[in-house]
């Protein structure tokens, strides 16, 4: 199949990894991946903190951008609920109702990466080898806006040698929330607090998730800790082989 | 507003709320301090976790719950689309059965009803119960100024009159103290209270229950609000706990019920509905201890309903906000949310806290008087997910942020922070630039392999966490130059 890599703005300017080990995952189940060289960043900043009408620029360059995308995958929830969900409503709000319609079947084609492998590709076994011991953070907009399930999971289950441990309070928001995080800070680090600290009750070498973001916040606590329990994101995993 | 005028058949719009509605202080500064107070932090992370865990099991009873929640909802959105009918048809159903209507555009004139009322009564007390609405208008302050005691009978709400303290929940305004502090506070402001009390639950509630035996038998007025009101029979609802309610509805020879506007029900039998859609979400109960109805007055006893708008209509005026008004306070969203968790309900400024609060408050008063609260979440979407009437509180918070930006509130820099971001984000050739920017920042981690201090506004994220080093390449320059094949 061919697929088209969004990377996302997060991941594109500070987890390059993250996008090169989803193109070596593609790529070792034998699909062809591409990645539009317009693209740049889906909004979600904009539209969440109450900017959305002047992201509209950022919509349309984006629909463009993957124009010619068949089926498009990100590493990132957030990133793909924005657009799923944000730009057709963005912009039929600002009267454009072509680009709406546009957005609406770029959102209906992209996915994100654990709905790509288990929905579209139908695997759950992608072949990889992670020797550790792991815990995972299902992030808030995987579990409530997509509504991924047990999806990574079952794709995290499947890793030979991979050993899954429970996160106490999994599904609490670990407190990054975009701009939250810079407007609210006491209590996104509070929330912070927590969940590092459940993170440090599991046992778990590895804390992983779906979202870089959500990853930079709990990495930065456990760094700041100097914790020497790792963040690592579900497609370095999935990436990782023998 | 008198909205029966002439058979009227539109809602005007009142004036924006007023009351105990707004936060003094932005929400970052009050949450701040709420946050650092340890034993707050405790008390709240306790309940809170304990009653998620008993509502998702009662939740999970229920095989028809999505149905339930879809037709709870359905149910609010009529009351919504026809409230000038229902609330006429309240009127006459409620006259016709003895009591006496009165509207309230905003909270000063429902003080003021309520005070003539009281006063004509010549009693100098009253008894309260399922007090949130009387809370938001000031009712007890006003009752004072008139020289009017007011004695809240709910264990919780009387915690807080006798703490001099707020509510920072709806269910359980005092969910803020511990046993301990509730034993100090009956030690230093309950009247004839044993000075041996101990902090046993049961000792509390029975010095509680003398206490309040004593006011009940004595008080000649009531005040109270209401859970429901249904339109075709002028019945109201009061849903509650400890009995007490029930006291208070039943031996005052004068009851008042101050009501908000969108409490009604049309049917009897929507009732069904929501009456198990509520104590699942609020107690975790499958049905609650004790529920009143009574429909108008009955002999030698005098009734008073007060219909308050104080900035409903306006928020039933905003199609991306009339939602809000479905709320039927169970407090399910409370209780998971992440942020109240934290902070309490008292960091919210309004009666009305955490999630719902953060967008009923502003939507009453309007953005203007509330701009911090919109932003008073991480969208982490947990309380749309329980909401028994399935409000969108995410995406609602989302428009009210766009309300307070586009007012000009938020700072200059911000503004042209995230302007300038749009325009770099519209082309590719502008982030690379931004992205060769992002490299010079490299010098900052070279240390320790990842940044541990930053300026301003970034020290907000620094001075508690790690931001890792930025990486020599971006990933479209990596598939530029090796990964394309
Ligand atoms: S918004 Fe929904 S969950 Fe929150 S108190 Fe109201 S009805 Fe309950």
């Amino acid at each position: 199949m061919r697929i088209s890599l969004m990377a996302t703005c997060l991941v594109d300017a500070m987890f390059p990894d993250v996008g090169r080990a989803t193109v070596g995952l593609l790529r070792r189940l034998g699909h062809r991946v591409e990645v539009p060289a317009e693209q740049t960043c889906c909004g979600q900043m904009h539209l969440n903190t109450g900017y959305g009408p002047r992201a509209l620029g950022v919509v349309r360059h984006h629909v463009t951008a993957f124009a010619g995308a068949e089926v498009v995958v990100a590493p990132s929830a957030s990133c793909v609920a924005s657009v799923r969900h944000g730009h057709a409503a963005l912009a039929r709000a600002a009267g454009e109702p072509g680009l709406a319609a546009e957005a609406e079947a770029l959102g209906a084609r992209t996915h994100e990466l654990s709905e790509l492998l288990v929905d579209v590709l139908g695997v759950t076994e992608v072949g990889a080898w992670y020797p550790h011991r792991v815990t995972w953070h299902p992030t808030c907009h995987s579990l409530r806006l997509l509504q991924v399930g047990d999806r990574p999971r079952r794709l995290l289950e499947a890793v030979e040698d991979l050993e899954l441990v429970e996160l106490p309070g999994a599904e609490q928001c670990c407190g990054f929330g975009g701009t939250f995080a810079l407007k609210n800070p006491a209590v996104s680090s509070a929330m912070l607090d927590d969940k590092v600290r459940h993170v440090l009750d599991s046992g778990a070498a590895v804390c992983s998730a779906g979202d870089s973001s959500c990853l930079m916040q709990i990495g930065g606590g456990l760094t700041r800790r100097s914790s020497p329990v790792r963040t690592v994101h579900l497609a370095e995993i999935l990436a990782s082989s023998r | 507003m008198n909205a029966a005028d002439g058979g009227a058949t539109r809602i005007p719009v009142s004036t924006p709320g007023v009351g105990h509605l707004r936060a003094e202080r932005p929400f970052p500064t009050s949450a701040r301090e709420a946050v650092a107070d340890r034993a707050l932090r405790a008390n709240l992370t306790a309940a809170t976790t304990r009653i998620r865990a008993k509502r998702d099991a009662a939740v999970a009873e229920v095989p028809d719950w999505a149905e339930l929640r879809a037709a709870g909802a359905a149910i609010k959105d009529d009351v919504l689309a026809h409230l000038d009918t229902y609330l006429v048809r309240l009127e006459e159903q409620v006259t016709a059965r003895g009591g006496t209507v009165h509207w309230a555009a905003d909270a000063a004139e429902a003080d003021r009803i309520v005070v003539e009322l009281v006063t004509a009564t010549g009693a100098s007390e009253v008894v309260k119960v399922k007090s949130m609405t009387t809370m938001e208008i000031g009712l007890n302050e006003a009752l004072a100024a008139a020289g009017i005691e007011a004695v809240e009978t709910d264990l919780a709400e009387l915690i807080v009159q006798l703490g001099d303290d707020w509510p920072s929940h709806f269910l359980v305004p005092a969910i803020h103290r511990n046993r301990r502090e509730i034993r100090d506070i009956f030690l230093s402001a309950m009247p004839g209270v044993d000075p041996g009390l101990s902090e046993d639950p049961a000792a509390l509630a029975e010095a509680a229950r003398a206490y309040l035996r004593a006011r009940f038998l004595s008080a000649r007025v009531a005040v109270s609000g209401a859970n429901f009101a249904v339109a075709e029979t002028g019945t109201l609802a009061v849903v509650e706990s400890e009995g007490n309610g029930r006291m208070c509805l039943t031996l005052p020879e004068t009851l008042i019920t101050v009501m908000g506007i969108e409490k009604l029900v049309p049917r009897w039998a929507d009732l069904e509905v929501l009456m198990q859609l509520l104590p699942r979400s609020s107690t975790a109960e499958r049905m609650n201890p004790y529920t009143s109805f009574w429909s108008g007055s009955t002999e030698g006893q005098a009734f008073h309903l007060v219909l308050v708008d104080n900035g409903r209509t306006a928020t039933l005026a905003d199609p991306d906000g009339r939602a809000a008004l479905r709320c039927i306070r169970c407090s399910a969203c409370l209780n998971v949310c992440p942020v109240y968790e934290r902070v309490g309900g008292h960091a919210y400024g309004s009666v009305y806290p955490g999630p719902i609060g953060a967008v009923l408050s502003p939507q009453l008063t309007g953005v203007a008087a509330n701009p911090t609260l919109p932003f008073a979440s991480t969208l982490c979407g947990a309380c749309y997910e329980v909401c028994p009437v399935a409000i969108d509180i995410p995406t609602m918070l989302v428009h009210l942020r766009e309300r307070v930006v586009a007012s000009g509130a938020e700072p200059a820099a911000e503004r042209a922070g995230m302007a300038a971001l749009a325009w770099v984000m519209s082309r590719r050739r502008r982030f690379d630039v931004a992205l060769a920017g992002l490299r010079t920042g490299r010098l900052l981690g070279r240390r320790h392999g990842r940044v541990r201090r930053l300026p301003p506004p970034l020290s907000a994220w620094t001075a508690t966490r790690d931001l890792p080093r930025p990486p020599e390449r971006s990933f479209l320059d990596w598939w530029d130059e090796e990964g394309r094949r």
